[in-house]
C-alpha cells in the first residue's frame, strides 16, 4: 500500500510544482526570446532598474525553431523576439508581428542612417536591427599555401586544402556561396540557376571535411580545418584564439545579414516592449555587443566609441555600414523557399 | 566445450568493455569541464573557472531543476499508465488497432508531435508551462514503458493470478503480491528508460513550454547556446549531476541492502 | 472488463494528446503552403505527388540502411551485456542497470561533442594510435556514416540492454538447468531455450534503436558532418526550414505507414518464431 501512497504523493507534489511554475509564467512580465549570450547577462536587471519593467528571458537555438513556435502558437506569451531579417520579413507577411511606433523609441537616433534603409524593411516599420555583418571565408593564413580571394577557392579548392574545408549548411548561406560564385542574386528564384548552383555544390562536397554551422571556428583553431565558410563575427572567435586566422570577403562579394528585434502582434505589453527595444538601442548595449560578441552593430554611437585596438585585432569590425549596404541582403523568397529546401536536400543526400 | 564458468567470465569481461564504451565519452566530457577556453571540442588549458561560472548561473541551476521535475513527473505518470496498458493489452486478444496506437508515439517524428501539440494547445487556449511539457513527454514515455513491460508479460502464467483470486485475494492484493514482483524488473527498466528519454528531450519541450525562464529546461538552454558556443559550464553541470546521482543511488542501496538480501 | 479499465487511462491520454493533435497536422497534407509559410486551405494532391520523388525514396532507403546497421550492432553488443547483468546476484543487478543509464543523464549535445573530441583527425583516438605507431595517417572516422553509426549505437545501446534484460530476467534458471541436465550443450540450450524466450526483449530493443535512429537529426548533422541526410533531418527541415507544413505532414505520414508496416511484420515474425519454438519444446 505504501508504494501507492508514495506515487499519489509524488503526483500531487508534482502537480503543485507544475502549476506554480505556470502561475509564475502568467504574471505580467515582458518576455524576450533570444539566443543565449547574445545580450549582456545583466541586461534585464539593468532594464528593470532603469524603467521599473520586469522582464524575463526565453531562449531559442535557431531562427527556424522560434519561427516554428511563433507560427504554431500565434506568438502567444512572447513580446520581443530576436530573429534574422528574412524571418522578420516572413513574420510580418504572416501578420504575426506588430508595427513599430517610433515615437516610443527615441534611441533610434543612435542608429546609422543606413540601418533605416534595409531592403527587408525600409524605415524600420516592423523590425529594428540589432547586429549585422557579412559572410565570407575564414582561414589559417599560416597553413594555406595561397590566400583565398574567391568563392571558387571554397567550391573548387586547391589540392592542399581538400578535405580541410567546412561550409555552412543553413540553406540560404550554402546556396549563397554558389550563387555569389556565379554572380547570381543571393535571393535567386530562377530554377535553372538554382539547379546550376546545386550541381556546383554537389561536386564541392567531395572536398569538404564537413558542413558546420556551429563549431567551425574551433576546427580552425585545432587545425582540423584550414578554411571555413563563416559569418564574420564567428570568425572573430577563432581570431581571438589564434592571430593567424584571417577573415576575407571574396572578390565576388557577400550577403548582408541583419539580426533584428520584432514585437509580436500577440503581445499585450506593446508599450513595455517598445521601452525594451529603446533600452537595447542605448549606446552602452550596442558597445557590449561589439566588445563581447565581436559583431558589428548598427549602433553608430556605440561603434564610434569602440577601442581602435579592438578593431585592429578584429579587422572585420571595421567594415563600414556603407560597404555593407553594397552587399545584397537576404530576403524571404516566398514560394521559392520550397525549392531551396528541396535543393539543399538533394545536395546533402548526394553521395 | 567451454565450462559455464569460462562462459560467465567472458560475459563479464564483455560487460566491462561495454561500460568502457559507455564511459569513455563521459570521461572526455568531465575533462572538458576543466577546459579553460570556451570551445566545446578543443583543449586550451586547465581551469576550475567553469565550476565558478556555474555557481553564479542561477538560470542553469533552475533549468536543471525544471528538467528534473518534468522527467520525474512524466516518468511516474507514464510508468503507471504504461504498466496498466501492458497488463490490459496482454490479457486481451490481439488487436492491431491497439498495437498501432502503442507503436505510434515511438514513430511519429518529434517535430510533428511538437508542432501538433502546440497548435492543439493554442486552439484550446491552454496556458503553457512546465505542465504542458509533462503532458507531452508522457505521450512517448507511455509507449516505451508499455513496450518494455510487455516483453516481461509474454509467457506470463495467468493461472497464478487466477489461483490467487480463487484463494480469495482481491485484485489489488493479487497485483501487489503476485503480479508486481514478477513484472517489477520490467517496470524498473521501463521507468529508467522513460526518465532518461525525458531528461534529454529537446524539440517537443521547446514547443510545448511556456515562454519564459520558468519553463526552460536544461536541454532547451543548452541548444540555445549552440550559436555562441556551448561553454564548459554545461559539462560541469553534467559532471555534478552524475556524481550526485551516483552517490544518491549507491548510498540508498547501502541503506536498503539489508532488506534486499533479506528477501 | 477489467482489462478495459486497465487500458482506458493510457488510451485516453494517447488519444487526447497524440491522435487528435496529429490528425489536425496530417489534415494539412491536402492543402497548400502559403507564400510565406502557413496554410492555404485549397484542396490539392500535389504534396503526395512531390513525395513520390525518387529523392525522398533514396533518403528513406539510406536512413533505413544506417538505422538497420546501428540496430544489428547494438543488439550484438547489448545481448551478452544484458545476459551478464542477469547472471549477477539479484541485489547487484539494479546497480549494474543504473550504471548503464547514468552516462545518459548528461546531455545529448555534449556527449556528441565528446565523440567529436575522440574521433576527429587530431582527436584522442587518432593521436593515440599514431603515438603507438599503429597508423601513419589519421583514420577517417568522423564526418561519415561510420561516425553516425557509432553515435547512434552509443546513445541507444542502453535502451536495448534494458529491454533485453527485462525479458532475460524472467527466465527461470531451472529451465536452463533442466536442459543442461538432459545433456544438452550450453550453446544448444541457449539457442533452443534462452534465445526464443527472450525474443520479445530483443524485438523491443531492436524497435527502440531502429525508430529512434530513423528520427534522429542531431547525430547526422554533427557526427556525420551533415554529409548524409536522414529522414529525421528531412522532416525537420520541411517543417522548420521550408515552413512547408503540408509537405512535412505528407512525408511524416509516409514514414509512419512504412514504419507501422515494418513493426507489424516484425511483431508477426517474433510471434510465429516463438510459437514454433514452443511447439518444438
Amino acid at each position: 500500500m505504501s508504494s501507492t501512497k508514495n506515487i499519489a504523493a509524488a503526483l500531487s507534489i508534482g502537480a503543485a510544482v507544475a502549476l506554480s511554475g505556470s502561475t509564475a509564467f502568467a504574471a505580467d512580465k515582458l518576455v524576450i526570446s533570444n539566443w543565449d549570450a547574445y545580450m549582456p547577462a545583466d541586461m534585464l536587471e539593468q532594464f528593470e532598474a532603469a524603467t521599473g519593467i520586469e522582464a524575463e528571458l526565453a531562449l531559442h537555438g535557431t531562427n527556424e525553431e522560434i519561427m516554428g513556435k511563433v507560427v504554431a502558437g500565434g506568438g502567444r506569451g512572447y513580446d520581443v523576439v530576436f530573429v534574422t531579417s528574412p524571418f522578420a520579413e516572413a513574420l510580418n507577411e504572416l501578420g504575426l508581428v506588430a508595427q513599430m511606433d517610433h515615437s516610443m523609441i527615441p534611441n533610434m537616433s543612435n542608429l546609422y542612417a543606413e540601418a533605416g534603409n534595409l531592403a527587408h524593411d525600409p524605415g524600420n516599420q516592423f523590425s529594428v536591427p540589432y547586429a549585422w555583418g557579412t559572410t565570407g571565408l575564414c582561414y589559417r593564413s599560416d597553413l594555406v599555401s595561397e590566400a583565398p580571394d574567391s568563392w571558387n577557392d571554397l567550391l573548387s579548392p586547391s589540392e592542399d586544402m581538400a578535405g580541410k574545408i567546412t561550409m555552412l549548411s543553413t540553406d540560404r548561406w550554402l546556396l549563397g556561396a554558389a550563387f555569389l560564385a556565379q554572380g547570381y542574386s543571393m535571393n535567386e528564384t530562377d530554377p535553372a540557376k538554382i539547379a546550376t548552383a546545386r550541381d556546383m555544390l554537389i561536386s564541392a562536397k567531395s572536398t569538404l571535411l564537413s558542413y558546420d554551422d556551429t563549431t567551425f571556428y574551433a576546427k580552425l583553431v585545432s587545425g582540423e580545418a584550414i578554411m571555413v565558410h563563416a559569418w564574420d563575427g564567428w570568425c572573430n572567435y577563432g581570431i581571438g584564439d589564434n592571430a593567424d586566422i584571417v577573415y576575407v570577403i571574396p572578390d565576388e562579394g557577400s550577403d548582408l545579414w541583419v539580426d533584428t528585434m520584432v514585437i509580436t502582434s500577440a503581445s499585450e505589453n506593446a508599450e513595455a516592449a517598445h521601452a525594451f527595444i529603446n533600452f537595447v538601442l542605448g549606446a552602452e548595449n550596442g558597445q557590449w555587443v561589439a566588445e563581447n560578441i565581436l559583431y558589428k552593430t548598427p549602433n553608430q554611437t556605440a561603434m564610434e566609441n569602440l577601442d581602435p585596438a579592438l578593431v585592429e585585432q578584429f579587422p572585420n569590425l571595421g567594415i563600414s555600414p556603407a560597404d555593407m549596404l553594397n552587399m545584397e541582403q537576404l530576403r524571404d523568397v516566398g514560394e521559392t523557399q520550397q525549392l531551396y529546401t528541396q535543393t539543399v536536400s538533394e545536395i546533402l543526400a548526394a553521395q | 566445450m567451454a565450462s559455464p564458468n569460462t562462459a560467465h567470465r567472458i560475459l563479464r569481461g564483455h560487460l566491462w568493455l561495454v561500460y568502457g564504451f559507455l564511459y569513455i565519452p563521459i570521461l572526455v566530457l568531465m575533462v572538458m569541464s576543466l577546459n579553460e577556453g570556451g570551445m566545446p571540442t578543443a583543449w586550451t588549458g586547465f581551469s576550475l573557472k567553469w565550476y565558478g561560472v556555474l555557481a553564479e548561473s542561477p538560470e542553469i541551476l533552475s533549468a536543471t531543476v525544471n528538467t528534473l521535475i518534468v522527467a520525474s513527473i512524466s516518468t511516474v505518470i507514464a510508468t503507471v499508465l504504461g504498466t496498466m496498458l501492458a497488463l490490459g493489452v496482454e490479457r486481451r486478444r490481439r488487436s492491431s488497432g491497439l498495437d498501432a496506437l502503442l507503436f505510434a508515439p515511438m514513430i511519429i517524428p518529434d517535430i510533428v508531435l511538437a508542432i501538433a501539440l502546440l497548435s492543439f494547445f493554442t486552439l484550446l487556449e491552454v496556458t503553457l508551462g512546465l505542465h504542458s511539457i509533462i503532458l507531452a513527454h508522457v505521450v512517448f514515455n507511455i509507449a516505451f514503458v508499455c513496450a518494455v513491460v510487455r516483453t516481461r508479460l509474454r509467457n506470463f502464467d495467468q493461472s497464478i493470478v487466477e489461483a490467487s483470486q480463487d484463494l480469495g485475494a482481491g485484485d489489488f492484493t493479487t497485483f501487489r503480491r503476485i503480479t508486481l514482483p514478477i513484472i517489477f524488473p520490467g517496470v524498473l527498466a521501463g521507468a529508467l528508460l522513460a526518465f532518461t528519454l525525458s531528461l534529454d528531450e529537446f524539440i517537443i519541450a521547446f514547443f510545448t513550454a511556456g515562454a519564459g525562464s520558468s519553463s526552460t529546461t536544461l536541454p532547451m538552454r543548452i541548444y540555445s547556446m549552440i550559436r555562441f558556443g556551448v561553454t564548459p559550464e554545461i559539462n560541469a553541470m553534467a559532471t555534478i549531476v552524475m556524481f550526485v546521482s551516483f552517490t544518491l543511488v549507491f548510498a540508498s542501496q547501502r541503506i536498503n541492502k539489508g532488506t534486499i538480501t533479506g528477501q | 472488463m477489467r482489462s478495459l479499465l486497465l487500458i482506458l487511462p493510457g488510451v485516453g491520454w494517447l488519444t487526447t494528446f497524440m491522435i487528435v493533435p496529429c490528425l489536425i497536422i496530417f489534415a494539412y497534407s491536402i492543402f497548400k503552403r502559403g507564400v510565406y509559410g502557413g496554410i492555404v486551405y485549397t484542396f490539392t494532391l500535389d504534396n503526395f505527388a512531390r513525395a513520390a520523388d525518387s529523392l525522398y525514396l533514396g533518403i528513406f532507403l539510406t536512413s533505413g540502411r544506417i538505422a538497420l546497421t546501428a540496430t544489428v550492432v547494438a543488439l550484438l553488443v547489448a545481448y551478452p551485456a544484458a545476459y551478464a547483468i542477469s547472471l549477477a546476484p539479484r541485489e547487484k543487478q539494479t546497480r549494474f542497470l543504473f550504471l548503464i543509464m547514468l552516462p545518459f543523464w548528461s546531455n545529448y549535445l555534449i556527449r556528441t561533442y565528446a565523440w567529436i573530441v575522440l574521433l576527429n583527425r587530431e582527436g584522442l583516438i587518432n593521436n593515440g594510435l599514431e603515438g603507438l605507431g599503429l597508423i601513419s595517417e589519421p583514420l577517417p572516422i568522423l564526418y561519415n556514416e561510420f561516425a553516425i553509426i557509432v553515435g547512434l549505437v552509443y546513445n541507444y545501446l542502453p535502451f536495448v540492454i534494458l529491454a533485453i534484460y527485462s525479458s532475460l530476467q524472467r527466465l527461470n534458471p531451472e529451465i536452463r538447468e533442466a536442459s543442461e541436465d538432459l545433456g544438452a550443450p550450453a550453446w544448444k540450450t541457449f539457442l533452443r531455450v534462452t534465445l526464443p524466450l527472450t525474443l520479445p526483449g530483443v524485438a523491443a530493443g531492436a524497435v527502440f534503436v531502429f525508430v529512434l535512429s530513423i528520427g534522429n537529426f542531431i547525430t547526422p548533422d554533427l557526427l556525420g558532418g551533415g554529409r548524409l541526410l536522414m529522414v529525421g533531418n528531412l522532416i525537420y527541415d520541411q517543417f522548420l526550414t521550408a515552413r512547408d507544413w503540408p509537405f512535412g505532414a505528407t512525408l511524416s505520414m509516409f514514414l509512419i505507414m512504412l514504419m507501422m508496416g515494418l513493426l507489424f511484420a516484425q511483431a508477426y515474425a517474433v510471434n510465429s518464431t516463438q510459437r514454433r519454438s514452443e511447439g518444438n519444446g
